[in-house]
């Protein structure tokens, strides 16, 4: 049963694909049914659990034996793995996305390649299912990789623009990066547990030696760092804004980036046993959430401050992961209040640039909230449930992973402390330039309200990113669901929780009241004088200058030189050869015609040679 | 005698070769027809033959059909099948009616020569799998330079005399070689045992050569085998050949023929040479690696297209010559999917771009731009063979590579990790073709192309329907080559390692 999740939009994905233009009609809708479909089993299948008692819930279905080499000990199932966690996930990809689904429908109802729109949608749905429903690592590759393929396809959706072309490439070698660290560490999963299902792998790890979490840790943080864009291969995030919009809302909020946080707590046990990779992976998320927050607070692009929030945001969900058990619950909880309120915003971003003829530029925005009202009240939500301001859902969320963090360390609750800071400030920001202040519009744009079928996409997705926080923590709920799979140990900040409250609650007021200070005036043009920290925020930060300085530009000139060896040095040896033995053959053939000739004969030459020492010896 | 399948396999071909100069009154078939019916029936014989292929049984070969060809030397034609045989034949014979539809646009003039030298070509390839006879080995060894000869040579590009000389060189000079260890084997063999024989399992069971005898001999076939499946540095005929030969004739060369020199590393040189084997395997390994990285490195430097997939190729072999010396299970069940993999995903790649270049008569990576737009389905088509190209999960060549990557990983750490680092070259070198070629602004001469036709994606539609079957479900390609490895690993006495630390489930 549970396979039908995964099989129904991979199907859907691939009658559209390889069905062509003879779906255009119904495609779209199919790939709606198909994604509704999953959400649907994926929800009965929640019950069935909800009836289970606890430790009863997690149900392994093996489909079939992928992969045997039964004289190596070798053996990897399709099989799928569904527990709290990852029914969890289940329902937030499935919903969410087909929420997505749907407010496509609208915003791609002019684009002639629209089917194949949906047909990768359904790909990107059954790929991230896949990914969190395998229940072992060489399974969850697939899957992990076909997100980073949907992914690919749908960034570089607008294949014409040379910039998207671009931007999907660089996305996917970065995605490659990154499983260079997961193909290690499978490989040396493999070799010293001789399995790489989860729960061979967590029996193993209690018995390893040091070295065995500490080297797959790593390598698991560098895939995570690939696939959810932290620190330091974070640069195709930005530029994967030249998606159409739904698409950014689909990698930004349910699926994709949150791959890696699902495959850091996914092997808790891994990090629990390295003390050395945990802390790499708070400080990995600390740097991702205070840079992704200096990005965002930077751009003028719309989707790009979004962009850096999405990394900003995640890079708490690391650094929560990598707390431990006092954080693992948090991470999961803050990614899915993340999926509701930042998939909302990035829609209403969609919805803003459909009224203003495409425009990106906050600076051309200004006064759209007289306009756009349901698009306004939904984006506030979200904006409300991302700074922190209870009782909308990210209040929850993040006080819940301020005090893990504080309980951890001094250094990261205070980068998560001012992240916060600097989160009501960028989003404040974005508000302000966008609904709040004077209109600053091109000339021939008439902003207008988005169809039914993106509002409502809109207007459900901010009632979750308005009440989840408070539904998922009532009584301790979401802990005391994730706890028999992730593990849960109360954290114990150094303050009261009261006061670590008062603390944050303060820091976010300032944030937006530095932030409605700071754009009370806003020029259409962005300031050329700015600080030296705003110029390399600008810049992202100089992620791309580092990649092409110490990766691209000595890499392009290493694969030239390596040609030009190739050809002259390598190439000019076996050609001096040649014309050496061809000398020979050209005396031989001078009488022939051709190479043929003297081919055929170095054969019969050849052959009789075998022949006559065979018999002189023989005789 | 049992049922000669596998003599009939191999002479379908050879009698369509000599069907196609009978004068067209005769016949009721065009030459198309013959050639492609022909291969037809041949995939269906080695079909019945694979279904019949026992692969619980303990015999070195199945099907063996055997006759005294030069008794006085202990040569016979001697034909059998082992595991590894079964897939390569099939590999063969499920490409070549392929590569006979998708070329149809290629070769205009000259057709009937054409398909002969094709035909010509999937007959010795069946040979060289096929035969257990060493002598015989080595006759269609040399014999498969023919064919590959004058379809480089008769139908290339501007430079194909060249191409086709420098490719007969290489050729030679690895036969010659071979020729000589060859000689000295059969001595060595005839003083040791008696009696003069070149039957392959006669020498892999029985010889025990002496230390440097051994290695000697090891160093003369692993040369030609190392030429055939190019390894670098040995590779430089591989890309002057693609980049002259018509894609089809690219399929053929690359997709099956060079498979030889890595099979006979699986199928010869380790069975006959164990010893010598286990000493060399560190050094080849240190080549394969190298070949990998250098390839892909090459790779996105290139300026064709052709070239591109020669150097992507020698980056792949690297891989497959990696898992047979790792001298385990997995490396070498890798190789064996690796091969299957490479053969599918080379074919989709020269095959599609065929019809790309075919009607500009260019494979300049430069001249296109923008494809997507006028040619949508040849663009998704390439794609899906440039993913199955780098290994994309769910695609037969992730199977594959990842099996080789942890077979060699269990006993060469750091070059199998250097190996890894292949996976994000090969991003690179695919996608940034992909890019300058399909996507962007149109170029000039992207405008007018036009697409695949119904028939055409119906011709390309089984390589794509198996890259990802056996990507799922590798597992007839599993069951068929376990035997035969199994066999060659107990030969050169090899084990495969265990796991560290042993839980519940491995105990």
């Amino acid at each position: 049963m549970i396979a039908a999740v995964i099989a129904l939009p991979a199907l859907s994905a691939a009658l559209l694909l390889s069905l062509g233009n003879r779906t255009n009609k119904f495609g779209p809708w199919m790939a709606i049914i198909a994604s509704t479909s999953s959400f649907l089993i994926g929800f009965l299948q929640f019950l069935q659990m909800l009836a289970r008692p606890a430790e009863e819930r997690t149900a392994i279905t093996t489909v079939y034996e992928w992969l045997a080499v039964p004289a190596a000990g070798f053996k990897v199932d399709f099989a799928l793995q569904l527990d709290q966690l990852s029914i969890s996930f289940v329902l937030l990809i499935t919903f969410v996305g087909t929420l997505i689904h749907i407010y496509s429908l609208g915003y791609m109802s002019h684009d002639e390649n629209q089917r194949r729109f949906f047909a990768y949608l359904n790909l990107f749905v059954a790929a991230m299912l896949l990914l969190v429903l395998a229940d072992n690592y060489l399974l969850l590759y697939v899957g992990w990789e076909g997100v980073g393929l949907a992914s690919y396809l749908l960034i570089g959706f607008w294949q014409h623009k040379p910039s998207a072309a671009v931007a999907a490439k660089k996305a996917f070698v970065a995605n490659r990066v990154g499983d260079f660290g997961l193909s290690l560490a499978i490989m040396t999963m493999f070799i010293v547990f001789g399995s790489v299902s989860f729960s061979d792998v967590n029996e193993g790890v209690a018995g390893a030696p040091a070295w065995v979490s500490l080297t797959i840790g790593l390598l698991l943080l560098l895939a995570a760092c690939g696939k959810s864009a932290q620190f330091p291969l974070q640069s195709w995030l930005l530029d994967a804004m030249e998606g159409p919009t739904p698409v950014s809302a689909l990698i930004h909020a349910a699926t994709m980036v949150t791959a890696g946080v699902y495959l850091i707590v996914r092997s808790a046990s891994i990090f629990n046993a390295s003390e050395i990779a945990q802390t790499a992976v708070v400080v990995i998320g600390a740097i991702s959430l205070l840079m992704g927050a200096i990005i965002g607070a930077a751009k003028d692009d719309i989707k790009k401050s979004l962009a850096g929030s999405t990394m900003s945001q995640i890079g708490y969900m690391v650094l929560a992961a990598g707390l431990g058990p006092i954080g693992y619950v948090f991470a999961i909880l803050h990614l899915i209040t993340h999926g509701f309120f930042k998939a909302v915003m990035f829609l209403g971003a969609g919805s803003v640039m459909h009224a203003t003829n495409d425009n990106v530029d906050m600076r051309r925005y200004g006064g759209l909230s007289k306009v756009m009202i349901f698009t306004t009240i939904t984006f506030f939500i979200g904006y409300l449930a991302i700074i922190g301001i209870p009782p909308f859902a990210g209040f929850y969320s993040k006080d819940h992973i301020i005090e893990a963090a504080l309980s951890h360390s001094w250094w990261a609750g205070a980068a998560v402390l001012f992240g916060a800071g600097l989160t009501a400030f960028y989003m404040t920001r974005m508000v302000v330039m966008t609904f709040v202040s004077k209109p600053r519009w091109e000339d021939d744009v008439h902003p207008h309200e988005s169809p039914l079928s993106m509002t409502l996409p809109m207007i459900v997705l901010s009632i979750g990113a308005a009440s989840m926080g408070i539904i998922l923590t009532n009584n301790h709920m979401f802990e005391h669901w994730l706890e028999p799979v992730t593990g849960f140990v109360e954290p114990e900040p150094p303050l009261p929780i009261q006061t670590i409250t008062i603390i944050t609650l303060s820091v976010v007021a300032i944030g937006v009241l530095a932030g409605i200070w700071q754009y009370r005036k806003i020029a259409k043009v962005a300031p050329k004088k700015v600080s030296f920290v705003v110029t390399a925020a600008r810049k992202d930060l100089y992620g791309d200058v580092m990649n092409e300085a110490l990766l691209m530009r000595p890499g392009q000139s290493l694969t030239k030189v390596l040609n030009i060896f190739d050809k002259s040095v390598i190439d000019g040896f076996v050609n001096g050869l040649g014309l050496f033995t061809g000398g020979i053959s050209s005396r031989l053939r001078k009488s022939e015609t051709g190479y043929v000739r003297s081919y055929a004969m170095s054969i019969v030459f050849g052959t009789a040679i075998l022949v006559i020492v065979l018999l002189i010896v023989r005789l | 005698m049992n049922f000669p399948w596998l003599l009939i396999i191999l002479l379908i071909p050879l009698i369509a070769a000599v069907l196609l100069f009978i004068p067209k009154k005769y016949v009721i078939f065009k030459d198309q027809q013959i050639a492609l019916y022909s291969s037809l029936i041949t995939l269906l014989f080695v079909i019945v033959v694979a279904l019949q292929f026992d692969t619980s049984s303990n015999a070195t070969t199945q099907f063996d059909i055997s006759f005294d060809w030069i008794p006085v030397f202990g040569i016979s034609f001697h034909l059998g099948l082992t595991g590894i045989s079964l897939v390569l034949i099939a590999l063969t014979a499920v490409l070549t009616p392929i590569v006979i539809l998708a070329t149809k646009h290629e070769v205009q003039k000259k057709n009937k020569e054409f398909l002969m030298w094709i035909l010509l070509t999937e007959a010795s390839a069946l040979a060289v799998f096929l035969a257990r006879d060493l002598f015989l080995f080595y006759v269609v060894f040399e014999a498969m330079l023919i064919p590959i000869f004058f379809l480089v040579g008769r139908f290339g590009g501007p430079r194909k005399n060249a191409a086709a000389l420098k490719f007969i060189l290489f050729g030679l000079a690895g036969g010659l070689v071979m020729l000589a260890a060859l000689i000295w084997l059969y001595f060595a063999a005839a003083t040791q045992l008696g009696r003069g024989t070149f039957s392959i399992s006669a020498l892999s069971n029985e010889l025990n050569l002496d230390v440097w005898t051994e290695r000697w001999l090891f160093l003369g076939f692993f040369f030609a085998f190392a030429l055939k499946a190019p390894m670098v540095p040995g590779h430089t005929w591989l890309p002057d050949t693609a980049e002259q030969a018509t894609p089809g004739t690219s399929t053929m060369l690359i997709g099956i023929l060079d498979k030889v020199g890595t099979y006979g590393m699986l199928a010869i040189l380790l069975p006959i040479f164990p010893n010598a084997s286990k000493e060399f395997a560190p050094v080849i390994i240190g080549f394969a690696v190298f070949g990998v990285i250098y390839g892909a490195l090459i790779a996105i430097a290139q300026k064709d297209m052709k070239r591109t997939f020669a150097y992507i190729s020698i980056s792949h072999f690297g891989f497959i010559v990696m898992g047979i010396f790792s001298f385990t299970s997995i490396g070498m069940i890798g190789s064996t999917i690796y091969m299957v993999a490479h053969g599918l995903s080379t074919a989709g790649l020269f095959l599609t771009a065929g019809y790309l270049i075919s009607q500009k008569d260019n494979s300049l990576i430069s001249s296109f731009g923008g494809l997507t737009k006028a040619a949508p389905v040849m663009t998704g088509l390439f794609l899906i063979s440039g993913l199955a190209s780098i290994a994309l999960p769910g695609m037969a060549g992730f199977v594959a590579e990842f099996m080789v990557l942890t077979g060699t990983f269990q006993v060469y750490k750091i070059p199998a990790i250097i190996a890894t680092l292949a996976i994000i070259l090969a991003a690179v070198y695919m996608l940034w073709l992909y890019q300058r070629v399909f996507t962007g602004i149109e170029s000039k001469d992207s405008k007018n192309i036009i697409d695949l036709s119904k028939k055409q994606i119906l011709v390309l539609s089984p390589i794509v329907v198996l890259t990802v079957l056996f990507g799922f479900y590798p597992a007839p390609i599993v069951k068929i080559a376990e035997a035969t490895i199994a066999s060659t690993m107990s030969s050169i006495g090899a084990t495969d390692p265990q796991p560290i630390i042993k839980t519940e489930v491995n105990k």
